[in-house]
């Protein structure tokens, strides 16, 4: 479907009602598990109509928590941008001892439970932890606040830039790099003219992700968050506070902006996966 | 070049942003409290800032965090800057108290009514028509009944529930610690999912409809049929209950710290005044004030109350029996089990 040439040399070897079989199974998990759910938070959502919904969104705590996982996306993403950038750089255009160390250690946030994420800031900046005390003492809020919600964030997120770049990095190899050395290119000169138009829809593409889960983070977030109203809730707290006010309608009305920004990332997403393939 | 001072005005916008709005002449005091307690506080928040600014006192906005008892204990404990914790149970402020030294180990002598400004007690909530015939305690442990609670190891309303089918047991002709633990035995192997708080397991028997019954706190049974309709849920009151006091206390070192010690005192002592107790009561908290309570009584049914201290000799006691680790319900309540 995606190879616009025609591919005479590979034959199909399953019949027809193989292949539809196939196709209709696929569809109907899809709709079971995605459309369905995802109609159903709208329908939700809208179920008292447009002015519930509206003022649902309107309200303060929600304005607050809308504001709080903008502020965690807008801090997280950067940074892991810069993170991610580095950590493909030195991975993909270096050889040095403890590579294959620091590759699986960009890894351990996707093999550790997000509760666990959130406890060990706890352990780190918690009252009880190794450094509370000190924190208390100098009067700096670190876990119950905002820059423990920022922090848990990054932990979570931060593989996302850095895997989406290392493959890319190591399979266009060195090569241009070195000749713009050759060339005379100074390294910041060769990194920006070279290596960033290289490889910027991947980047995209990981910028992409990791601010899809940096705002969509629940269990790390929530262990660390103190879930003050209005003030460390952010939307996926929020939402599960409204729901268990009975407040069904405001929930999913919460909800849906979430699944709105889902919408949007999957069509930002396939913009860039389009254009990446119309580029290699 | 460009994209990275893109980059630096963002976040030094999105820093300035994230500071709050310093310099007012307003007092935030931040109300740590357990499950049930949202509507109640929301109502008796807005009631305290009117009566405060009525007495020519700053304008005060109390925030509120909610969640199992013992976690939000735990929060407290981990540095949650609370003025005032309102939880379910004294053995939760007891350990704000032993583990993190922010208040001082008398703290429940300091307020009338060990502390206690309402009291709840525990009732079971069933569907409509009540079809599994639950009528009373040992109903529950009725094979084909599935009963709702929370764990009693993170909620404080499920650590109520339990005692309350132990001492229940206990009570009855020819009870025995033995037979008490053999009745609280039956009756968790009848629960299919614990939730960490109150809230949560209403949510899984009313929404989710999970379960025949739900045991829970009276105010929580209450709401859930006000809230959710008189035509799906009915509340059946056994025939013993325990008397749950949930306590409140301000948090010393917090309110110190923060300079907020008089108002935090003041907001915890306006719970006792009429008003206060009449919030409490339209919430479906028993009221201490007797003609609060007069006036409110035909809104609480009649039962007989045992009382943690002469039952089970204290929180202290009963935390360490029962849900300590390897305690008793550790010893009932496990995989394959």
């Amino acid at each position: 479907m995606s190879s616009s040439a025609p591919s005479p040399s590979r034959t199909r070897t399953e019949p027809a009602p193989v292949r539809w079989a196939l196709i209709i199974t696929a569809l109907l998990f899809l709709g079971l598990f995605l459309f369905v759910p995802l109609a159903a938070v709208f329908a939700q959502a809208f179920e008292k109509g447009w002015d519930a919904y509206l003022a649902a969104i309107r309200e303060p705590d929600a304005l607050a928590a809308v504001k709080l996982t903008l502020i965690t996306a807008a801090i997280s993403v950067p940074v892991n941008l810069i993170f991610g950038v580095v950590a493909a750089w030195a991975i993909a255009k270096f050889e040095f001892r403890g590579k294959q160390l620091l590759i699986t250690l960009i890894d351990l946030p996707f093999s550790v439970s997000p509760v666990i994420s959130g406890l060990i800031y706890v352990l780190l900046f918690g009252l009880q932890g190794w450094l509370g005390p000190w924190l208390q003492a100098h009067d700096i809020k670190i876990i119950f606040a905002v820059p423990g919600i920022v922090l848990a964030t990054v932990f979570v997120t931060f593989p996302f830039v850095a895997r989406e770049l290392i493959p890319l990095m190591e399979a266009q190899g060195k090569d241009e790099e070195e000749a713009a050395i050759t060339l005379g290119a100074s390294g910041f000169q060769t990194f920006w003219r070279v290596t960033i138009p290289n490889i910027k829809w991947g980047l995209l593409y990981g910028v992409i992700l990791c601010n899809a889960r940096a705002m969509g983070e629940f269990g790390a977030v929530s262990v660390v968050s103190g879930h003050i109203r209005g003030s460390t809730n952010t939307i996926p707290l929020h939402v599960e506070i409204l729901y268990n006010e009975y407040n069904y309608v405001a929930a999913f009305a919460v909800a849906s902006l979430l699944a709105l920004l889902a919408l949007v990332t999957l069509v930002v997403k396939s913009f860039v996966e389009w254009r990446m393939r119309e580029l290699s | 070049m460009k994209t990275l001072r893109t980059i630096a005005t963002l976040a030094a916008a999105v820093l300035a942003l994230a500071t709050p709005l310093a310099a007012q002449s307003e007092v935030n005091l931040l109300n740590v409290s357990y499950d049930p307690t949202r509507e109640l506080y929301q109502d008796y928040n807005a009631a305290f800032a009117k009566y405060w600014k009525g007495k020519g006192g700053d304008t005060v906005t109390v925030k509120q965090s909610h969640g199992g008892s013992g976690k939000q204990a735990r929060a407290v404990i981990d540095g949650l800057d609370a003025d005032v914790v309102t939880l379910a149970l004294a053995y939760d402020i007891d350990e704000i108290a032993d583990k993190a030294k922010l208040i001082p180990a008398n703290w429940q002598k300091r307020l009338p009514h060990n502390s206690s400004p309402y009291t709840s007690t525990i009732v079971f909530l069933v569907r409509k028509g009540n079809p599994k015939k639950v009528r009373d305690w040992n109903d529950l442990v009725r094979p084909d009944v599935k009963v709702i609670t929370p764990n009693p190891k993170t909620s404080g309303g499920a650590r109520w529930n339990y005692l309350a089918a132990w001492g229940y047991a206990l009570k009855q002709k020819g009870g025995s610690e033995a037979k008490a633990k053999e009745f609280v035995t039956k009756l968790f192997r009848n629960v299919p999912i614990l939730d960490s708080g109150a809230r949560g397991s209403t949510t899984t028997f009313v929404q989710r409809g999970q379960g025949d019954v739900l045991l829970a706190w009276e105010n929580e049974a209450f709401l859930a049929v006000n809230e959710l309709g008189k035509d799906k849920f009915e509340i059946v009151v056994p025939s013993v209950s325990i008397l749950a006091e949930p306590p409140v206390t301000v948090v010393d070192k917090v309110v110190d710290r923060k300079g907020t010690r008089k108002v935090a005192e003041e907001y915890l002592k306006y719970l006792y005044t009429p008003a206060g107790q009449e919030i409490a009561a339209k919430h479906y908290y028993r009221p201490i004030d007797k003609k609060v309570a007069a006036k409110y009584a035909k809104a609480f049914p009649k039962v007989k109350l045992f009382t943690i201290d002469d039952t089970f000799g204290g929180w202290k006691a009963a935390q360490k029996k029962h849900f300590a680790d390897g305690g008793v319900f550790d010893q009932i309540y496990g995989p394959g089990k």
